[in-house]
């Protein structure tokens, strides 16, 4: 391998890596304050730029749609409808998650009218989101006190569920979308798209944003305070079911947002999401799903591994890198018999 | 006036009726311990009250019936609980686990946290010392402190207390009861459920005293503390317990 190949691999790692290290500090998140492994968290990230698509002019999608509204606008707003259905005791919160609903739609039907570029992308993200936060109040929440397997199956269950929408929505095939920031800058040897430059500024600015909120702000601290002890966090006012729609948003949220920024490298399909948040699960556990640093860095090993395999032996990629899972674990392992019962 | 009565609450777990229908009010200002053996059912009765556990019976909080009820819904209306491993934030700092106490009170924009904060650490200056240290790495009593100033920073109208004693050396015990004098001097309401028996009928204006899920006796703390039925169940052994500690 001489240098040029390896600037070039080392470019790609770094691409890959910050991707699955925005999924992994999600998988964190959601993981530390509700013990559930948020498996859908990948259809969350191509839902957005799928729904983006039947946003965009034809000329530009190259497909003819006719203002046809995105199925995963019907999928949140029917989600919003169920959870409104459930607050139903309460008049107010009920009217306005029903409110939403209709709000969703609203928006989705504007966006499939024909809206500039950069209105059509926010639209995508603001569709999208109401997904994450309904997924819990519809599915986690109902299961309360339940053990982390069977939040796990539940979490399963929805990506397969969510995976086969994605099908339904927008059909087998990837789509092409244009970049915010489109054509490469030379990096030395390297050619980078400068869509690439966004997801790195966009990862950045996720991790700053998110240690300012940890450890400045009372709400962060809150959630915080929920990972660390969810009793004591109850005891003193703390709700973990807010804690929750909290930490179910912001993942959605990273999600969405680095979805809609890498999918003009990738040119996404319904199925792509799985693998992607995947590669992040499996960064996570590096940290023990508890560390945001050492996730970061996990997904950063997990990219430099999968670009590695992927010029030796790229039809044995995915399995190489699901491979680190086992000396992952196993290193885990002997760790946690050393601190004994972390509960 | 009341702050607090229960009627009837009885708790169960299962085919063990742990609570049975018990009976209890705490007037404003006053402090009131619930004392009794291991396994009488004093914690229970904490839980029954605050929705940790099912229980039947009703809990009027501050003239309001409370049928659904959770501990942090409670907690945001001042009626607070010091639980018996204190459930401390470990890996964060101590004036962070403090803050969060006074979370209900952020989310309202109340006024006035940091001056409790000021008040909390005159009351415990150790904690001031170490209000950087991570809650974890303190020994038990400061850890109590912690828990009892956390509790403090939701400025509760009603403060509950879970064994606060278990597990502290005798000076330290000491420590805290003197503070919890100090807080009734100040006209904090108290509940207190103790194991200690002679400190907590010292403090307290009134007691109750469980039995296997069942109130046997009530009165003044001063009268309780003469009371002969109590003296040889619960006072007596209290020079072995102190040996033991």
């Amino acid at each position: 391998m001489d240098w040029a190949i390896f600037s070039f691999l080392a470019a790609d790692a770094l691409q890959n890596g910050t991707i699955y290290a925005l999924l992994a500090l999600s998988l964190v998140l959601v993981f530390a304050v509700t013990r559930v492994i948020l498996v859908p968290l990948g259809e969350f990230l191509v839902y957005a730029p799928l729904t983006y698509v039947w946003f965009l002019p034809p000329e530009v999608s190259g497909l003819n749609l006719r203002g046809q509204i995105p199925g995963t606008a019907w999928l949140a707003a029917a989600m919003l409808a169920g959870w409104a259905f459930l607050e139903r005791k309460s008049l107010r919160r009920a009217g306005l998650l029903a409110l939403g609903s209709l709000g969703v739609l609203g928006l989705a039907w504007w966006g499939a009218q024909g809206v500039p570029l950069w209105l059509g992308w926010f639209l995508a993200v603001l569709v999208v989101l109401p997904i994450g936060p309904a997924s819990y109040r519809l599915f986690f929440e109902p299961a309360k006190n339940a053990s982390v397997l069977t939040y796990l199956i539940i979490a399963v269950g929805l990506h397969f569920a969510f995976m086969g929408l994605g099908l339904v929505f927008f059909g087998p095939e990837q789509f092409r979308l244009p970049a915010v920031w489109s054509g490469q800058t030379q990096v030395g040897l390297v050619p980078i798209n400068n869509q690439a430059f966004l997801v790195y500024g966009f990862a950045f600015l996720s991790a700053l944003g998110l240690y300012l909120f940890f450890s400045r702000s009372i709400y962060g601290k809150a959630l915080r305070a929920c990972a660390v002890n969810r009793y004591g966090a109850r005891l003193s006012g703390i709700s973990p079911s807010q804690a929750g729609y909290v930490s179910f948003s912001i993942a959605t949220l990273i999600a969405c947002v680095s979805g809609m920024l890498l999918a003009p490298l990738i040119s996404p399909a319904y199925f792509q999401g799985f693998l992607l948040g995947l590669k992040g699960f499996v960064a996570g556990i590096l940290g023990g799903l508890v560390s945001y640093p050492l996730a970061a860095l996990g997904a950063l090993l997990v990219g430099a591994m999968e670009s590695w395999a992927a010029f030796q032996a790229s039809a044995y990629k995915d399995a190489i890198v699901f491979a680190l899972l086992l000396p992952i674990l196993f290193w885990r392992s002997l760790r946690s018999q050393e601190l004994g019962e972390e509960e | 006036m009341n702050i607090l009565e229960v009627e009837n609450l009885s708790v169960r777990y299962g085919a063990v009726e742990a609570v049975r229908g018990l009976s209890l009010r705490v007037a404003e200002g006053e402090a009131i311990t619930l004392i009794g053996p291991n396994g009488a059912g004093k914690s229970s009765t904490l839980k029954g009250i605050l929705g940790l556990v099912q229980a039947s019976g009703t809990v009027h909080y501050l003239g309001e019936t409370l049928s659904r009820r959770t501990p942090e819904m409670l907690a945001a209306v001042g009626l607070v609980m010091v639980p018996e491993k204190r459930e401390l934030f470990a890996s964060m700092a101590v004036e962070d686990n403090l803050l969060l106490g006074a979370f209900p009170r952020f989310q309202r924009r109340e006024r006035g946290i940091r001056e409790d904060l000021e008040w909390v650490y005159s009351l415990f200056p150790r904690l001031l010392e170490r209000r950087r240290q991570l809650a974890g790495t303190m020994s038990g009593g400061e850890q109590q402190m912690l828990a009892i100033g956390r509790a403090l920073m939701a400025r509760p109208k009603l403060l509950l207390l879970d064994e606060p004693s278990l597990g502290l050396a005798p000076l330290i015990v000491q420590e805290i009861f003197r503070i919890l004098g100090e807080l009734k001097a100040r006209g904090v309401t108290i509940l207190l459920v103790e194991q200690n028996a002679r400190m907590a009928l010292k403090l307290a204006d009134r007691g109750y005293v469980l039995e296997a899920g069942e109130l046997v006796m009530e009165g003044r703390g001063s009268e309780l503390l003469y009371d002969p039925r109590v003296i040889e169940s619960y006072l007596g052994i209290r020079t072995r317990e102190a040996a033991g500690g």
